[in-house]
């Protein structure tokens, strides 16, 4: 600077807050004040699940089947819903990604007529805002249906259970779906027009261009709504709790190997912590301790993965560089 | 052929609406508009019905769910109120007023935390908070004094809301963040040129242009604080009662369970005819009111955009 | 014998190309010839001004004076710094964190640093290049800053007549009297601008900055504004950076060409533009360079 033959600028560069109304002044400190608790919060949850975590979670619990005793010291580890868990959310993401690619790809591309364009885009709204215990209730509701019996386990009386891990899988697509919808369709629509209109100008068909060009362009968004909707799924309680049984390990119904594990009851993270809670039948705080900080770890990293994909694509979903 | 998939999403919601309306039918039937209101002591009632099992007369399908409505109108509209001006002031001061290292650091943190799913939130409240409160807030005097009527211990309504706020405000702090930063820059600084000051114009420009996403994430959490029904069920006492707000500040302490979480406890016998009546009219409640929800928002949307204001 | 292809013709100039100057406006040609009231009280003094961005120097040692009933018109090819120094004079590049400014400003004799920002920014307005209207009805618009500003939100009945006295003013009166809360966003670009500028004159300030207020308008909303122009300098200061050297002819009573960060030459519009007496202003007044 002094090079520049400038002198050491003297310069005000906040406003002083002797002219701010009252009102102003307080609005102000309000901010700083629900600013400051966020922090405080924010690190109190953080550091406490750490702490707790760190302090219960050993490697034998994360390999080790749990067992159905009150003794504590034998009762296993939950390896059974880390399957579970991961168990579920494949089979949720494997039904909720195509389908959410593909409306999202109709009403983008075609989107006639118009009243369903709107129409479909209100259900996936509505879908959205449902809350997973109802959507678990009507799967309940819908799995139990004679039709559905295939999907899960039937009693000697021709009941039909309703609960397996494709019936929870089939809902928890669901809860994926709107995550997976709105990140395709927002990258579609934010392709240039030019970029299709190159590729007609070549002579590809629509469904072509959509195949070829479009649906690869948009891949990274695709990856980082299903990603979304994958944390969604792994956070889920009330669709294990109704839909899986939420038993405390996979209980295979039927003699086909692969598909009777599908076919049964299961449990998740999800609902080893909450059995083992007080509001369960567990009394095992350091297991729920244990299991939710794995829960917080997988979270943490599905997150990461999502700032990762789009950083790669070259932009950022909430842009830190926009301080 | 891609339009016929689109159509499966329809399909699945109006399939949901009918089932749930049509397994919740018995539950009115027996009970008239009486089902939403209040019949006596809900615990009662549910165990009356999960004791008849599979053959119960119509007056075991007797229900009146207001406490269990209350609850719930308690429990989400206290923590979306709270948590909608928590959330707004905190979005303020990350895009405005805080110290640059400071952002970096809480919009991720910040993002976080609305991905924590709720049964941790549910063991904090349950392991930490509810303890805390049952020890040291709630005196002994107090015990007493309702003792005849209810049973308080730490979860309670007090636990419930606090909890239920610090979960749905990440998702309403993250949204208004977005909608803040999406401002033209050009409004802002011709705000700023014209001798307004920061406060002012962040208040009168900005978060005006930024009040459908505002309400939008009002909506969204309000229809999440309805559904929660994990954690309330870990952390809100687990009784029927109506908190009586003549209580005095007793009231806050006062245990309850809201819709959500009253039919997540009662899945396991939803094989018996009044029950399974029952829980579906709850959820049938539930689904009704998150799409009034989203419909009341899309018509305030509309509203908002006479002046420009970006829907 | 195979035919060979016919040759190219050659195309016949009627007349060798010329280069044609950019007009030299004479005494009294070209330029609407207005009465200049005598020049008013000197508002805005800059002493050896300077501002840089990080490491750059933007403007250099800039020492002007600013008067009311003139116009001060800027000119310069683009990054010279002129509408950084515009941006100056109301401590909007404050906002910029990486900003320093060397050097001083007075207001009326006050030093900018000692004062209040806002209340420096209420005497010194501000016009940009894109029209910016506020999402809110016309009326809103010019009585935000009054309303702002006030101790005690004030009654609309008191706001009225005043932004009825700016609207006037900024020429726009007619056009928008019938419906006053009618979104300002639905007017046409140059009424826009015309609203931003009745919105900045609200206040009464003591200087109008004009940032190439006339560049995403068309050529009659910008010959409106520009009659406008000379309109407001009998009340105030204005100081307008263009890009346009025509329109600096026009519109300016003084020019001051700045070249990369320097003040080159600084004078009478039609001194400047038919006697230019530094280089660097020849050439760019006859377009050498833009």
């Amino acid at each position: 600077m002094a090079a520049l033959g400038l002198r050491a600028p003297r310069r005000k560069r906040h406003e002083s807050l002797s002219s701010w109304r009252i009102r102003d002044r307080v609005g102000l400190a309000m901010c700083w004040l629900a600013g400051l608790t966020l922090c405080a919060i924010a690190g109190a949850i953080v550091l406490y699940m750490a702490v707790r975590g760190v302090q219960y979670l050993r490697p034998e619990l994360l390999l080790s089947k749990p067992e159905a005793t009150m003794d504590q010291s034998r009762s296993g580890g939950f390896l059974d819903p880390i399957v579970g868990t991961l168990l579920l959310t494949v089979i949720g993401i494997a039904i909720a990604t195509p389908l959410g690619v593909c409306t999202a790809v109709w009403m983008v591309e075609y989107g006639r007529p118009r009243w369903l364009a709107r129409l479909v885009e209100s259900g996936i709204e509505v879908v959205a805002g449902t809350p997973d215990i109802v959507i678990a209730i009507f799967g309940l509701a819908l799995f139990q249906q004679g039709i559905f019996s295939w999907l899960s386990f039937t009693s000697a009386d021709g009941a039909v259970f309703g609960r397996s891990f494709l019936t929870a899988g089939a809902a928890m697509s669901l809860i994926a779906l709107p995550m997976v919808f709105g990140s395709t369709r927002e990258a579609l629509e934010a392709m240039p027009r030019q970029l299709r209109e190159a590729s007609y100008a070549l002579g590809k068909t629509q469904a072509a261009t959509i195949r070829r060009v479009l649906v690869p362009a948009a891949r990274p968004s695709i990856s980082s709504g299903a990603v979304l909707g994958m944390g969604r799924i792994v956070g889920d309680t009330a669709v294990v709790v109704v839909l899986l049984g939420a038993t405390l390990r996979i209980d295979p119904s039927g003699s086909l190997p692969g598909v009777d594990v599908l076919r049964g009851t299961g449990g998740t993270l999800t609902s080893y912590v909450y059995n083992n809670s007080p509001a369960g039948e567990g009394n095992a705080p350091e297991k729920a301790y244990a299991a939710a900080f794995v829960l917080l770890i997988i979270v943490m990293a599905l997150n990461g993965a999502v700032e990762l994909i789009s950083r790669r694509a070259g932009g950022s979903v909430l842009a830190q560089g926009r301080t | 052929m891609l339009g016929a998939l689109a159509v499966v999403v329809l399909l699945v919601i109006a399939l949901m609406l009918t089932f749930v309306a049509i397994r919740a039918w018995p539950a009115f039937q027996h009970n008239g508009l009486h089902w939403f209101g209040a019949q006596g002591d809900v615990d009662q009632q549910i165990s009356t019905m999960v004791n008849t099992g599979a053959n119960p007369s119509p007056a075991d399908y007797r229900f009146g769910a207001w406490p269990l409505i209350w609850a719930t109108i308690l429990t989400t509209g206290i923590a979306v109120v709270v948590g909608l001006a928590f959330a707004l002031l905190s979005a303020i001061f990350i895009v405005e007023f805080s110290p640059l290292a400071l952002r970096r650091v809480l919009v991720p943190v910040v993002r976080l935390l609305a991905a924590v799913p709720s049964v941790v939130y549910g063991l904090v409240g349950i392991l930490v908070l509810a303890p805390f409160v049952g020890d040291h807030l709630i005196s002994s005097d107090r015990r007493t004094s309702v003792e005849f009527v209810i049973q308080l211990s730490g979860p309670g309504l007090l636990v419930s809301v606090v909890v239920l706020t610090v979960m749905i405000t990440p998702i309403m702090i993250a949204i208004i963040v977005e909608a803040l930063h999406a401002v033209p820059r050009s409004w802002k600084e011709g705000a700023v040129a014209l001798g307004v000051n920061r406060w002012r114009a962040m208040w009168t420009v900005s978060v005006r242009v930024a009040r459908p996403a505002i309400l939008a994430g009002a909506v969204l959490a309000c229809a999440r604080a309805l559904g929660e029904a994990i954690m309330l069920s870990m952390a809100s006492g687990g009784k029927g009662f109506a908190p009586n707000p003549a209580d005095g500040l007793t009231f806050v302490f006062e245990p309850l369970r809201p819709l959500a979480a009253t039919i997540v406890e009662n899945v396991e016998s939803i094989n018996a005819p009044a029950i399974r009546a029952n829980v579906y009219a709850m959820s049938l409640v539930l689904l009704l009111s998150t799409l009034t929800l989203s419909f009341g928002a899309w018509m305030a949307k509309r509203s908002m955009r006479r002046y420009g204001v970006a829907g | 014998m195979t035919q060979l292809p016919p040759p190219i013709r050659r195309i016949a100039l009627d007349e060798p190309p010329t280069v044609v100057a950019p007009p030299q406006p004479a005494a009294g040609n070209g330029a609407t010839h207005r009465p200049r009231p005598p020049a008013g009280p000197v508002r805005m003094t800059l002493e050896h001004l300077g501002v840089a961005y990080g490491r750059t120097a933007a403007v250099k040692d800039v020492s002007l004076k600013i008067r009311q009933g003139e116009v001060l018109a800027l000119i310069g090819p683009s990054g010279c710094g002129k509408t950084t120094l515009l941006r100056t004079l109301n401590r909007l590049t404050e906002l910029t964190p990486t900003a320093r400014r060397s050097g001083r400003i007075l207001l009326d004799g006050d030093d900018v640093d000692d004062m209040e920002v806002t209340t420096l920014r209420r005497r010194v307005a501000m016009v940009f290049q894109q029209p910016n209207p506020f999402p809110m009805s016309i009326f809103d618009n010019v009585a935000y800053a009054l309303r702002e500003q006030a101790s005690r939100r004030p009654r609309r009945s008191v706001l009225a007549p005043i932004v009825e006295d700016a609207l006037r003013r900024a020429g726009l009166w007619d056009e928008v009297a019938a419906d006053l809360d009618r979104p300002a966003l639905r007017l046409s670009g140059g009424q826009q601008q015309r609203l931003c500028i009745a919105r900045a004159i609200a206040g009464r300030p003591q200087v109008l900055l004009m940032d190439e207020p006339c560049s995403a308008l068309d050529p009659r909303s910008t010959a409106t504004i520009e009659q406008l122009i000379s309109e407001l300098r009998l009340d105030l200061a204005v100081v307008i950076v263009t890009h346009n050297l025509q329109q600096a002819l026009r519109v300016g009573d003084k020019v001051a060409f700045m070249y990369l960060g320097d003040l080159v030459e600084y004078g009478d519009a039609r001194d400047l533009f038919s006697a230019p007496r530094a280089r660097r202003t020849r050439e760019y007044v006859q377009g050498a360079f833009g």
